[in-house]
């Protein structure tokens, strides 16, 4: 699905990825963990397609199509999600506006019709029952007045409407309650299929308890340096990152 | 209602140019450029008009003479040249049209050509439009089923032939010929326009609607326009604008006046769609006008406005809230791009007790243009319990414009209540960022973004005009993110 390979990046001349490489099947969900200030935000923002990263080497092809040459929106369309760490609040544009927005531009792109209004809206109802968000959060402007975990909640419900073949999850644990995790995490798991992937990006392994992943790598130093399966995340749990800091350095 | 249009409205968004910069072929009868004495005489007496309106016209052009063109507002623009502009401009026609079927079929294209058509209003929206191109009222629709309810709406030539009595009563008694250069102007030489009376507590039951055009090139469009409510009486009432591309400057000067009556409820809707210029800042209309209401006890009276267009913009929409328990409300959206420039705002003249008054301002800057909200709340001794909330947001989508708020507060009564909140912001990049990451081109998120900033401002707008301010806004925003 999508491959990276050796891939440098820059932000106002820092480097912050050093050559990082990770391939991601169809079916899959791949976890990235590493301490603070590893490049992990970076790797979710370069995806998407964000300007202020200057790529200095390597290639990224998702689907065999060269994604740095597409631009934030082609991405999207061509089936990226991004859920953000932080959710942008948009006043006055109400959700399922927005929403009705992204998936016509996303049809047109591969030649289909705008969706009916019916089925929109039954679309709509199906998808917020799945990540357990009150309907009326739909109607309400774009995250704005929203708590954090139905900021997170709503990302979630955006990727259920949007039904990306590739979802990259920025920290979505951060700043939730347990409950509100476990609803997170169960939206994700329940969107699992064998021809969508995820990436799932995050600091603890709290949330691998809830969607569990084929893979986890560890990130460090702009750099994929360990990779194996689910039972890492709870080695990492237990001993922090200094031991690989230490086993790289051995 | 607004959740579907703002959805519908980015389909026109490949629309980069205006789209109303086109020319009707039609034969003009203009007089001669210049303005003196004669002129106006000669105006007059086209228009067959009375004696009492030609020595109206006269004095107000005495007092014009005396008078010197205002340079207080925050724009800067080549003072347009008095004697070069032709006062009366129109489409030749030798006789009045009985019935849509009798109107030039050239005329009949450009109202299409503007999304106008009376046809289909007639059949769709049960919108009765009145179609005023340089100076003169072409066309004006259900007439006869307004009749019926006593309802008078029609140009302000008719109402001068056949209701003289309620105009005489009426015009210049809330914009005096002496209020200020651009009405005095206008009164001297003003062509044509709307009048609408409203009978004792009677509901207009539709839309009332006057569409300007400016076609000739070198004319000046003056035209008038006088709406009076009687008691308990309720009317909504649209006006449109567009003007063809020109290199030269056209001046608009326009006078409004509302007069709501006891109990009566006036709403006033206007998408303003001047020709804005090129990019490079060459031509454009100067919109010029006093917009003015007054309020009896207990009436009510709400400008809702979309400044799109105009090269320059000097424009006020005000309420007199004269009667007790009186209201008046001001919602605006002002957008500049390029190289526009717009002063514009409200007054709110708070006389009588218990007046209450509400001004929502969004002015929204892009290019390299300067944009000023100006307003003044001004609660007279009298008016006990008076009440006023402002609110005035400046959105930036450029670093090169400007965004200015000039407001005044008088206030003599300590009994009132004044709230004035301001905010100015840049469009995000985060969001924009966060829309394009949901598959939404950066021209639709634009649009998005803007129509949810000035959303309360376009729910004021009837139905058919918030689709079309949508897109408006949509299009005078091209391109502008810097």
């Amino acid at each position: 699905m999508i491959k990276i390979k050796n891939l440098h990046a820059n932000i106002e001349g820092k480097e912050i990825l050093k050559g990082l490489d990770l391939e991601v099947n169809a079916g899959e969900v791949h976890a990235i963990m590493g301490p603070n200030g590893a490049g992990k935000s970076t790797l979710a923002s370069i995806l998407a397609g964000r300007e202020e990263y200057e790529i200095t080497a390597g290639s990224i092809t998702f689907d065999g199509i060269d994604l740095l040459e597409l631009s934030t929106e082609e991405r999207a369309r061509e089936g990226l999600f991004l859920a953000f760490q932080y959710p942008v609040e948009i006043p006055g544009v109400s959700n399922i506006n927005f929403l009705r927005t992204a998936l016509n531009e996303i049809r047109e792109y591969k030649g289909q019709e705008p969706i009916s209004a019916k089925d929109f809206m039954q679309m709509v109802r199906d998808k917020s029952a799945l990540v357990e968000l009150d309907s009326k959060l739909a109607n309400r402007s774009v995250n704005e007045g929203f708590s954090g975990g139905e900021k997170k909640r709503n990302e979630i419900f955006q990727m259920a409407m949007l039904d990306p073949k590739l979802a990259i999850l920025d920290e979505t644990d951060s700043g939730l309650d347990i409950d509100a995790l476990r609803i997170v995490a169960n939206g994700v798991n329940k969107l699992k299929t064998p021809h969508n992937a995820s990436i799932v990006i995050t600091h603890y392994q709290r949330l691998l308890d809830y969607i569990v992943p084929d893979f986890v790598h560890v990130l460090y130093d702009g750099k994929i340096v360990k990779t194996g399966p689910k039972e890492l995340a709870l080695t990492l749990e237990e001993k922090g990152y200094d031991w690989i800091k230490e086993s790289i350095l051995s | 209602m607004a959740n579907y249009t703002e959805n519908e409205l980015a389909k026109d968004l490949e629309n980069q140019e205006y789209k109303f910069g086109f020319v009707t072929d039609i034969e003009t009868e203009k007089v001669p450029s210049g303005l003196d004495e004669d002129i106006i005489r000669l105006i007059s007496s086209k228009k067959n008009e009375p004696s009492w309106l030609l020595d109206y016209r006269l004095n107000a052009f005495e007092t014009w003479k005396k008078m010197v063109e205002p340079e207080w507002a925050h724009v800067r623009y080549e003072k347009p040249k008095f004697q070069e502009i032709t006062y009366y401009a129109a489409p030749k026609q030798t006789k009045k049209y009985e019935s849509w079927e009798d109107v030039d079929p050239e005329m009949k294209e450009t109202m299409t050509k503007l999304g106008i058509s009376l046809e289909e209003q007639q059949r769709l929206t049960g919108v009765a439009v009145d179609f005023v191109m340089d100076s003169v009222s072409v066309a004006t629709s259900f007439k006869e089923k307004l009749k019926e309810l006593g309802i008078i709406f029609c140009s302000f030539s008719d109402a001068v032939q056949e209701h003289p009595d309620l105009v005489k009563k009426y015009m210049g008694t809330v914009v005096p010929t002496t209020d200020n250069f651009y009405a005095a102007l206008n009164s001297a030489v003003f062509t044509d326009g709307s009048f609408c009376y409203i009978p004792k507590g009677v509901r207009c039951p539709m839309e009332l609607s006057t569409y300007f055009r400016i076609n000739a090139g070198g004319t000046g469009q003056f035209e008038r326009t006088l709406v009076v409510a009687d008691e308990g009486s309720y009317v909504s009432y649209l006006e449109g604008c567009t003007a063809p591309q020109r290199d030269e400057n056209q001046l608009h000067a326009a006078v409004v006046e509302l007069i709501a009556l006891e109990s009566a409820e006036i709403k006033y809707s206007t998408v303003q769609n001047w020709y804005p210029g090129d990019k490079e800042g060459k031509g454009g209309v100067f919109n010029f006008v006093t917009k003015r209401g007054i309020c009896e006890r207990n009436a009510k009276i709400s400008w809702t406005q979309v400044e799109t267009g105009s090269a320059v913009t000097w424009k006020y929409p005000s309420c007199i809230l004269k009667g007790d328990h009186s209201v008046g409300e001001f919602y605006s959206v002002a957008v500049t791009n390029n190289y526009q420039q717009a002063d514009t705002g409200t007054k709110m003249v708070h006389l009588g007790k218990n007046t209450k008054s509400t001004i929502i301002s969004k002015g929204i800057s892009a290019g390299k243009s300067q944009n000023s909200y100006r307003g003044l709340v001004q609660i007279h001794k009298n008016a006990q319990q008076a009440r006023n909330f402002s609110q005035c947001d400046s959105l930036l989508m450029t670093d090169e414009c400007g965004a200015h708020t000039f407001p005044y507060i008088e206030c003599k009564n300590p009994t009132a209540k004044i709230e004035h909140e301001a905010t100015t912001s840049k469009i995000g990049e985060d969001q924009l960022f966060y829309c394009m990451q949901r598959g939404i081109s950066e021209e639709k998120a634009i649009s998005l973004i803007v129509n949810g900033y000035c959303k309360e401002v376009l729910n004021q707008l009837p139905m058919e005009f918030a689709v079309e301010a949508q897109k408006l806004l949509a299009i005078s925003l091209e391109g502008s993110v810097g």
